[in-house]
């Protein structure tokens, strides 16, 4: 039986977290993530869940700790956000090369300089590249189901690969919204037990992780690691698949909003979507066909699967709420991949919305979805790249 | 030995055995060489505790000559080495020399 609640989204996912009952959590405060993991500490402190807590120094420690404790054997987690995640960077690396199944919840906030604590998606987007696989997330009920997901993506025996899960700071991590919570039970049940899968503290069968591997073997161990990207994607519809029959929530690689016959579409990610979808509605409503996607796997990503959903579209905007300065947004660059392997392809532009937590309102999507109505009967792009929602 | 290709390689670069270091000779890695002075030892197999490869053999409680197929120079037996009234029992010596 679900239990309906009002949460912020850092108590959503906390409370996953909980259910999953990992065996360590390193620790380490960082906004806006820091009251989801001062919430699991008070988990621990009343006996709701057995988890060690290593509380660390920085976040290069707090990944360490990760995967010494993952090497160990044992299913771990953290969380951070921003500078957190920017200060782990070379510790992601070997979290993802070593094939150590640790979940952790990223609260997105921009990065410094300027200082900012706000919602946007520098902070993972800088996480691109490092191996780990990434599923984002527009909602509280959206972290809350993703994080439980994770752990069977993650701990899957063709993956054991890291993941991390992605949330907009304060909009989400701090907005208290209805969702609705599965039994601990259930949760337990759909995790499963941690399986250990070439563990260190094996005493019989004595192992070693990290060797120096040079020219002659370190080209074929990253081939290795494409490899099992390439297989990411099955594992996370299957669990969807199983999670749509445990709480009737469906999930996929990506969200299609009244895209079949979409003449024009959004790509976008996270709580900007949800404003975005509104906006979509009204546009339907004056006859227009506009949809939206909503990327949910980022990494790897779903190119064909992207593409195929697009491929009838006359014109698309790209929405980023991080910039690849010196180049396109990171989401467009995607897209641009996904779509270029299409025969006939939509236009495509490229906007720049709410970094540092700049408010994306509903009179954004609505100048985009003209501008690419223009461009769907015009043909013509007047720019294609642009910052929204800024001051001249 | 052939090479193994990428789809027979251990997942994570994990090394699965034990010990398997024996099968790498490091000791061409040496810039320096410890050389035994068995008049001022003592016994004390302080060197064979300290050294961070296993490059200082030991038979029935004793300490025997230095491996140098493993052993990569790096002193710190000798640093470590308390020898007889103050005369070292370990001295380096620039290899090649
Ligand atoms: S020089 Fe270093 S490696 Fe060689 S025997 Fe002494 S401690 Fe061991
Ligand atoms: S540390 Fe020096 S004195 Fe002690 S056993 Fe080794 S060589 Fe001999």
């Amino acid at each position: 039986m679900a239990k309906i609640v009002a949460v912020t989204g850092n108590e959503a996912v906390a409370n996953a977290l909980r259910q999953a009952s990992p065996d360590v959590c390193a620790i380490y405060p960082i906004t806006p993530q820091t009251d989801m993991m001062q919430k699991y500490a008070s988990f621990i402190a009343n006996g709701k869940v057995s988890t060690e807590p290593i509380l660390v120094e920085s976040e290069h420690s707090s990944m360490s700790a990760c995967i010494g404790a993952s090497a160990a054997g044992g299913r771990v987690i953290t969380a951070t956000s921003s500078q957190g995640l920017a200060l782990m960077w070379e510790m992601l690396h070997i979290a993802s090369g070593d094939r150590l199944p640790i979940i952790m919840p990223v609260v997105n906030r921009a990065l410094s300089a300027p200082l900012n604590i706000h919602g946007d998606h520098s902070d993972a987007m800088g996480a691109r590249d490092t191996g780990w696989i990434q599923i984002w997330s527009e909602n509280a009920q959206d972290a809350y189901d993703n994080t439980i997901q994770a752990f069977r993506i993650g701990e899957h025996m063709d993956i054991r690969l890291p993941v991390m899960v992605c949330l907009d700071g304060f909009i989400i991590s701090h907005s208290i919204e209805r969702m609705e919570y599965l039994e601990d039970a259930e949760v337990k049940n759909f995790v499963g037990e941690f399986k250990n899968f070439l563990p260190l503290l094996d005493l019989d069968k004595p192992k070693s992780y990290g060797p120096l591997i040079l020219t002659d073997y370190y080209h074929e161990y990253k081939r290795a690691q494409h490899e099992v990207m390439t297989k990411v994607k099955n594992v996370v519809l299957d669990v969807a698949k199983d999670f749509e029959k445990m709480s009737g929530r469906k999930y996929g690689l990506f969200e299609s909003y009244r895209l079949d016959d979409a003449d024009i579409a959004l790509v976008i990610l996270n709580s900007a979507a949800g404003t975005s979808k509104d906006v979509i509605d009204s546009f339907r409503n004056k006859g227009i066909k506009a949809g939206l996607l909503k990327p949910r796997l980022f990494r790897p990503f779903p190119y064909e699967e992207v593409a195929e959903a697009l491929k009838n579209t006359k014109a698309v905007c790209v929405m980023d709420r991080a910039d690849s300065f010196g180049g396109y947004g990171p989401m467009f660059m995607e897209i641009s991949s996904a779509l270029y392997q299409l025969k006939e392809k939509p236009a495509l532009i490229n906007k720049i919305y709410g970094l540092g937590g700049r408010d994306y309102m509903p009179s954004h999507a609505e100048l985009v979805l003209n501008e690419l109505n223009e461009i769907a009967s015009s043909g013509k792009i007047r720019i294609v790249k642009e910052y929204i929602g800024v001051r001249e | 030995m052939k090479q193994k290709g990428w789809k027979d390689l251990p997942p994570g670069s994990v090394v699965l055995e034990g010990g398997s270091a024996v099968n790498f000779k490091t000791g061409s890695w040496r810039a320096y060489r410890p050389i035994w002075n068995k008049e001022n030892c003592i016994q004390c197999l302080l060197c064979w505790i300290y050294c961070p490869d296993m490059a200082i053999k030991v038979k029935d409680g004793k300490r025997g000559e230095f491996d140098y197929d493993y052993c990569k120079g790096c002193g710190i037996c000798a640093l470590e080495c308390p020898g007889k009234k103050g005369k070292n029992a370990i001295e380096m010596i620039e290899e090649g020399k």
